[in-house]
């Protein structure tokens, strides 16, 4: 107790500087992976990539960044007991997230494809069971989330396939796919709207202040996606299409047309990468500033304190403007055949899979939930080649990102606790 | 830097090498026609010109079929077999290779058409060519194959090419035949050994035909596992 009145707010200080970092290498690094479909299928420009990321992570983070927060927060962790001893609480959870972020900084050196939500959990499952004790650890819920890590690839991967199959039923097989990629690609559109909409009116508004029933909610939902899809026709019948009607040419048009729904589920993507990754950064930072504002009550219903949401959203956004132009660049460069058609079916069955995902709690990896939708349209006999040795490279990372946050973090808390409890 | 990005799963995709291979090597074979011009003039420096320039687009073809070898190592996931590919680009390239054969053996022995077959010959040789030309439209089918998912009116319509394929090779088979017949008739007042070699000059300007069926029946049997 005395530990977090004498030093009550260098702590806080200390967790919000290394949140914010952490968050501002999820905006430096991991953006690459949500936006580098759009920019890979040449469907936006760097320029344009960074402009949308920085919106749409932004409100993703803003608006539906909590309840996954709220999951790291106190989901992984048994409160009950750090009651006697609120201070360990508080370094475990600076100890999570300096190592969080130091396995990231290593590994993206390295070039490793690691994962955000994964090192932060691995983390702070580590300094919690051995630091601590292993009956702290909340193992049921920690099932659930490596569960979900199987199972979002999976069923993301099987959106895509239907999604890239509705595609090639209802356009490209069929007598003129440009003028039924005109009338059917606003439908996709709408969807994407829809799904972002959704989670946001049911999930974020309610700490932003506006309260709504769930009937207004659908409703208001369904409003903005038919907004979406109007203005998406609107946007398509501006665009000036090559008019020689050899059908090469007319795959080409189509693929005009989805370059334009790619800008759609761009947005979508950043919206869903910020409301699920804001968390890995933010998530043990509310643990600290709750414990520490309340004088060391580990109260589980204090609210989410309200600066600590946008403080993560602007660290993603910092590091976006920053680095992110270059770590696009870099990746967007080399992917050859990922026409905006394959692009846009990855990207919206990944998106609406973290969307949703982020909706019930559940912290997810967007990278992995891409991958498998890649996969998905692969199926689907959609992409040239895919390399699976490095399918297979992501797969190890997985595994050795959670011992490796542990360790890190259970060094941290050690060192941190011989610092400070003298 | 290295990053740690999930887009390495993109792999350098085979399709693009393969229409740049045929487009090569049928632009390589399209050289004999003014080859055979040429050599029917008796203009030998200039055929010959034509015959270095038939051997270098040879070697090129040849510089990309030895990347994509090597660029599909196992474990790479296409939306076709990774033997069918290699097979289908073998098939491409024999077609380089016997445009190069041919030129070769022309300028080697300094062989002409006997005036009395010329114009069997040069309709002939115009056949073969179209079917390679063909071959090369069909693969460049690819593209739009990849785009429909490899199903569906796409491949209808490019099974319909390779039909075509088969009625032209059928066509310079009877060609051919008619054109060992006029060599018979003129074959006393010609000397045996020149005899003997445009005997086979004419096969294998049967094979280039036959070859780019071989292309196109790969490609079906792609489209069909």
């Amino acid at each position: 107790m005395e530990i977090i009145e004498a030093y009550g707010t260098l702590l806080i200080l200390t967790a919000a500087v290394v949140g914010f970092l952490m968050a501002w290498g999820v905006g430096a690094n991991d953006v690459a992976n949500a936006m580098g479909t759009s920019v890979g299928s040449k469907a936006l420009t760097i320029k344009q990539a960074i402009f949308i990321a920085m919106i749409f992570e932004f409100a993703g983070a803003y608006l539906a960044g909590g309840e996954v927060t709220s999951t790291i927060r106190k989901g992984i962790i048994d409160s009950g007991y750090f009651v006697d001893t609120p201070e360990l609480l508080v370094f475990g959870m600076i100890s999570a997230l300096l190592s969080a972020g130091i396995w990231l900084a290593v590994a993206s050196y390295l070039g490793w494809p690691v994962s955000t939500t994964h090192s932060i959990i691995g983390a702070i499952v580590g300094f919690a069971a051995v630091g601590v004790s292993a009956d702290s650890v909340e193992w049921a819920q920690v099932g659930g989330i490596v569960g979900s890590w199987v199972i979002t690839p999976a069923i993301s991967g099987f959106i895509a396939y239907l999604i890239f199959m509705s595609a090639q039923k209802l356009i490209f097989d069929t007598e003129n796919p440009f003028e039924n990629a005109k009338r059917y690609v606003p439908f996709y559109m709408a969807m994407a709207g829809f799904v972002m909409s959704l989670v946001t009116i049911k999930k974020g508004l309610a700490h932003v202040g506006l309260k709504l029933d769930t009937t207004d909610g659908y409703l208001l939902a369904f409003g903005i996606a038919a907004a979406v899809g109007v203005l998406g026709r609107i946007a398509i019948n501006r665009i000036k299409f090559d008019q020689s009607s050899d059908r090469s040419m007319h795959f080409a048009n189509v693929e005009k047309v989805f370059a334009i729904l790619m800008i759609v589920t761009a947005c979508c993507m950043a919206f869903a990468h910020g409301s699920n990754d804001v968390a890995n950064a933010i998530g043990p930072l509310a643990a600290v500033v709750s414990v520490v504002s309340s004088g060391g009550q580990i109260a589980s219903q204090s609210p989410l304190a309200s600066w600590i949401l946008p403080l993560g959203a602007l660290g993603i956004v910092a590091g976006l403007a920053l680095f992110g132009h270059r770590v696009i660049r870099t990746i967007g460069n080399g992917i050859t055949h990922l026409t905006p058609s394959r692009g846009f079916a990855a990207e919206l069955a990944a998106a609406t899979t973290v969307v949703l995902a982020s909706g019930t709690g559940l912290p997810i990896s967007t990278t992995q939930t891409l991958v498998g939708a890649v996969l998905g349209v692969g199926m689907a006999r959609g992409i040239a080649a895919l390399n699976l040795g490095v399918v297979r490279n992501i797969v190890i990372s997985w595994v050795v990102t959670l011992p490796a946050g542990a360790g890190l973090s259970i060094i941290f808390f050690f060192m941190l606790k011989a610092i400070f409890v003298v | 830097m290295p990053t740690n990005s999930f887009l390495g799963v993109f792999a350098k995709s085979p399709l693009k090498p393969l229409e740049d291979h045929i487009d090569l090597v049928d632009q390589c074979s399209q050289l004999l026609k003014p080859f055979f011009e040429a050599v029917i003039a008796e203009k030998w420096s200039s055929a010959q010109s034509i015959q270095q320039k038939i051997s270098l687009l040879e070697k090129e073809a040849d510089d990309i079929k030895r990347d994509l070898r090597t660029s599909l190592p196992n474990g790479i996931f296409m939306p076709i077999q990774r033997q069918d590919v290699l097979s289908l680009l073998t098939q491409q390239d024999k077609i380089a290779n016997k445009a190069k054969d041919i030129s070769g053996r022309i300028i080697g022995r300094e062989l002409t058409i006997p005036v009395a077959i010329q114009p069997s010959f040069n309709a002939y040789l115009a056949r073969c060519l179209d079917a390679t030309s063909l071959a090369k439209v069909v693969i460049n089918e690819l593209d739009e194959l990849l785009e429909t998912g490899f199903k569906g009116r796409e491949v209808d319509l490019v099974e319909s090419m390779i039909s075509e394929l088969d009625v032209i090779e059928d066509e310079t088979d009877s060609m051919q035949i008619k054109l060992r017949r006029e060599l018979l008739v003129i074959e006393d007042q010609l000397k045996p050994v020149d005899v003997m070699f445009l005997y086979s000059i004419i096969e294998w300007v049967g094979d280039l035909a036959d070859i780019a069926e071989r292309v196109g029946a790969r490609l079906e049997l792609m489209l069909a596992s």
